[in-house]
């Protein structure tokens, strides 16, 4: 995949953490859990494993932190090769989406438990952890007990617990779905600056498409044991490789289509689906007759009573419904052909421009909105 | 929702703790009864207390009852904690079920069937190998062992199922290699399962008739085999006394065990 | 991972090893015994293997069907202990139930109220009674004085006895199952038994009990067998009509020190009781034994 994201986004190209060709299949399991998966992380990275349940994301991790040892290929940290170290000599830590807290230790020892397996001086271990519980706010709570704290306070204890070790290689399992909405917005947040602080690597497993674009400089998409796209938040978002991502990374409209004429960066597409030609930028020539489909966000499409000069295509329809969510509204429109689509309107004027159930409608785009999928 | 209780449910609870401690006060109640006759008030006397603790035979027996449960607990503890840890972490070995079969076995065994085959297993042991030579405190042991072993698998069991497997993870992760992951992590937090395993194989050794009945020679005669005999003979105001002693000593035990569990399992592991 | 696979390994072997010889040798030896002869003795029964021959004989079992008394000792077994588990749940359902909806704080106290009896000594539970149902014992006594009776009833050495004795005895053993299906049912689906327009007795009926079968059967389960193998109860409170298997068993061993037909009638209680009961439960509860 060419693009500015496809490259490790940060400081330099040193390889910091090699996975080449990693694949797992558990015993009785129908289909690998990791099939093949290869992936390159520069060091201070922040990088996020995204896909559904059960797409192998956790294994990968798991992997990575030793609990599972891969059936095929090799994971590599700063060129040394991780194949038979056990999880308590690898220089990983974890968070785990529990946070597995020691639930019989005071925060202060659950903390300070990585240092006193490292066999660290008494005071040493006294002052890191004082450090480490200032730099995640929990220096007030020190001697308090796991089963005391709020969620919150838990996932700050997890994080300071794993970072204490400075390990090359942070593991981040599920970090945030623990916490309630309001307060996992500000968590991310916070978790991106710790990172940028203690400048360790940290590698995200998560299924939640915002969490994972908000917060990682790369996201690698998983499905079904393979990485279906790796790249920069924003590359995946607006140029998916595929259906799969396509659908996975937000609501998006698709329009089932054929080529019919192509010049160098613009194709024109015939959809039967909706019975109307459609013009889209595309990098590619493809040949004539390929069948493709237009991927199409909610908010890229515009919304009028009568079509706009600047949309290189425009649709007929009726409003179906709307759902106020505040700063925005979603619009589904019912297409002449039937088809539904889906608008997101920021609110920007207030309540005067609301939308009637059953009012025609004309929804329109530019060249440059939509994405063709070749597969 | 009406969460008060019903006045039924509340009557059947008092009736319920009335079923089941009024046996048990009528007990305590005429161990200080002075006349010899169990059922007929003649007064508060400590007599019995002061027979029973002269009575040799009763004293004897109470040692040897003890010296047996604490064996067969610590033995039941060993082996009962191993089969607890199979059970829940080695989902997949040739004979799991046949395992599986063996350690609940001894909890459904009418305890006729397992006192008469394992008496005939040492029978057969000592005629073919020469052990075990005579029957007492050993082969009641062994016995006990196998009948606690199957109960502290159980509660072991239930608490490791119970317990978050990320927390021994997250100990590895950190560092502790496997050995120390086990003494610092697993063992603290299935600790009250241990305790409580104990005390019950324990109270179960102390407590058997039949299996220890069958297994013993004539060396060992435990105190539930006294009781079971002098019994037979009929109530024994001196049993009430024995057994008002048993009673608040178990459950002063129980309830201060229980006190103290309480206090150290300061948070549930999720 | 050698190191590892070994460690497992020696795991696994401690316990088995010790249950193949502690448990299921012994029964073995029981079903090579009850092949054999009774004889004079010590070890009182003859070898299986004479003089190169084996010397297996079925008349202990057939000893055990031409005299009804084995019969009706297994058939006694079996009525009283069925009916024992029905009074059980009779007590149990109710208590376990009144102590789920008992206010929060004293939940886990009657709970352990329950458990604590079965800490304490079996055998002074069973003498207890003894001294309850005794011809001059405190509930005829007490019945007299009361002018309600004239002369005492006949309340120990007989059925009654031995039903209160078995359901005294099990009752926490009943109730435990029953508390912890009971208190996993969920109140808000009585209250939506409620909303949606059911009487309190028809949403028990239609929803409580339904979903607290497991407990039930559980329970069942637990206290059955046990009874069924009971010796102390039908020995101490239960009178010559009252025999069942197990004390039969224990008569045949310590009394008669006819080894071969114990063990004879211990084979027979295993098939006729035990397996069919593991295999039930299998059935029922989907576990294994």
């Amino acid at each position: 995949m060419p693009g500015p994201g496809s490259r490790p986004a940060s400081e330099g190209p040193i390889p910091h953490l090699v996975l080449a060709n990693v694949a797992k299949r558990f015993p009785q399991a129908a289909s690998p859990a990791v099939d093949g998966v290869s992936l390159e992380l520069a060091r201070g990275e922040f990088f996020a494993l995204l896909g559904p349940s059960g797409c192998g994301k956790t294994t990968l991790l798991r992997m990575l932190a030793g609990f599972e040892m891969p059936d095929a290929g090799s994971i590599r940290i700063d060129g040394q090769d991780m194949g038979a170290v056990p999880p308590y000599a690898r220089p990983v830590n974890m968070m785990f989406q529990s946070y597995a807290l020691f639930p019989h230790m005071s925060v202060a020892d659950n903390v300070g438990f990585g240092l006193r397996q490292a066999k660290r001086p008494k005071d040493e271990i006294a002052a890191r952890v004082a450090a480490m519980l200032d730099l995640v706010k929990l220096g007030a709570l020190a001697r308090r007990k796991p089963g005391q704290l709020s969620g919150g306070e838990k996932q700050r204890v997890a994080l300071a617990r794993a970072l204490i070790n400075e390990p090359k290689l942070l593991l981040l399992d599920e970090p945030l779905t623990a916490l309630d909405r309001k307060l996992r917005e500000e968590t991310r947040f916070e978790l991106v600056r710790i990172q940028r602080r203690v400048g360790i690597t940290f590698l995200m497993v998560t299924h939640d498409q915002e969490e994972a674009m908000s917060m990682a400089s790369r996201i690698a998409v998983m499905e079904k044991g393979r990485i279906a796209q790796i790249g920069a938040p924003a590359e995946v978002y607006e140029r998916p490789a595929n259906r799969f991502v396509a659908g996975f990374l937000g609501a998006i409209n698709l329009f089932e289509a054929r080529v019919v004429a192509a010049t160098n960066d613009l194709l024109t597409l015939d959809s039967v689906e909706i019975g109307a030609r459609l013009t889209v930028t595309h990098d590619r020539v493809l040949p004539l007759g390929t069948e493709v489909a237009l991927a199409l966000r909610p908010e890229k499409l515009s919304l009028a009573r009568m079509p706009d000069s600047r949309w290189n295509n425009s649709l007929a329809g009726t409003v179906r419904g709307v759902a106020y969510r505040g700063e925005a509204s979603d619009v589904e429109i019912e297409l002449t052909c039937g088809k539904i689509v889906r608008a997101t309107m920021a609110n920007i004027g207030g309540a005067r421009d609301t939308l009637d159930i059953g009012q025609p409608i004309f929804a329109g785009w530019s060249g440059e909105a939509g994405v063709v999928l070749e597969q | 929702m009406t969460n008060r209780l019903s006045p039924f449910l509340g009557t059947m609870i008092i009736v319920g703790f009335a079923f089941l401690y009024g046996p048990i006060a009528s007990v305590i109640v005429y161990s200080f009864n002075a006349s010899r006759l169990v059922t007929v008030w003649a007064g508060f006397s400590t007599r019995w207390y002061v027979e029973l603790l002269s009575n040799d035979q009763i004293r004897n027996a109470a040692l040897t009852s003890f010296e047996i449960a604490l064996i067969s607990a610590t033995g039941a503890l060993i082996l009962g904690t191993l089969a607890g840890f199979v059970l829940s972490r080695y989902r997949r070995f040739a004979g799991r079920t046949i395992f599986g079969g063996l350690i609940t076995g001894p909890l459904v065994m009418p305890e006729v069937i397992t006192g008469l085959s394992l008496l005939l297993l040492f029978v057969a042991l000592g005629q073919a190998i020469g052990w075990p030579k005579e029957r007492g405190v050993l082969t009641i042991a062994i016995a006990h062992i196998t009948l606690g072993m199957a109960y502290v698998s159980v509660v072991v069991e239930a608490r490791l199922s119970s317990f978050d497997r990320s927390l021994e993870e997250a100990a590895l992760d950190l560092g502790a290699k496997p050995a120390k992951v086990f003494a610092v992590i697993t063992l603290p937090l299935i600790a009250p399962a241990l305790v409580a395993g104990w005390l019950l194989a324990f109270t179960l050794s102390l407590d058997d008739l039949v299996i220890a009945s069958f297994t013993s020679g004539p060396s060992a005669t435990t105190l539930p085999m006294v009781i079971f005999s002098s019994v037979r003979m009929g109530v024994s105001p001196q049993i009430n006394a024995l057994a008002t002693l048993l009673l608040v000593a178990v459950a002063a035990a129980v309830l201060i065990a229980g006190r103290i569990l309480a206090r150290t399992r300061n948070s549930p592991t999720t | 991972m050698t190191a590892d696979r070994w460690r497992h390994a020696l795991v696994i072997a401690m316990p088995y090893a010790w249950l193949l010889l502690f448990f299921a040798a012994p029964f073995a030896i029981v079903l090579k015994i009850s092949l054999a002869d009774q004889a004079i003795g010590i070890p009182p029964y003859t070898p299986l293997m004479a003089e190169g021959k084996i010397q297996a004989t079925i008349a202990n079992y057939q000893f055990l069907f031409s005299d009804s008394l084995y019969a009706r000792a297994y058939l006694n077994a079996l009525w009283y202990a069925a009916w024992a588990t029905f009074g059980c749940l009779l007590i149990g359902y109710p208590l376990a139930y009144g102590i789920v909806r008992a206010p929060l704080p004293w939940r886990s106290t009657l709970l352990l109220f329950v458990i604590l009896p079965f800490w304490t000594s079996y055998l002074i539970r069973v003498y207890a009674w003894i001294g309850l149902l005794k011809g001059n014992g405190l509930i005829n006594n007490l019945l007299i004085g009361a002018g309600l009776i004239h002369e005492p009833l006949a309340l120990i050495n007989d059925a009654f006895a031995i039903y209160v004795g078995l359901i005294y005895t099990y009752l926490p053993y009943m109730v435990l199952p029953l508390y912890a299906a009971l208190e996993k049912l969920d109140p808000a689906l009585l209250e939506a038994a409620s909303d949606l327009g059911c009487r309190p007795s028809t949403a028990f009926r239609r929803v409580t009990l339904p979903l607290s079968m497991p407990g039930v059967i559980a329970g069942c389960l637990l206290v059955f067998i046990p009874m069924c193998g009971e010796f102390v109860i039908p020995d101490l409170l239960g009178g010559p009509n009252q025999l069942m298997i197990g004390k039969v068993l224990w008569d045949e061993f310590f009394t008669n020190r006819d080894w071969p037909v114990a063990s004879a009638v211990a084979v027979a209680m295993l098939v006729l009781l035990v397996l069919p009961m593991a295999a039930v439960r299998r059935q029922l509860t989907g576990e294994s034994v």
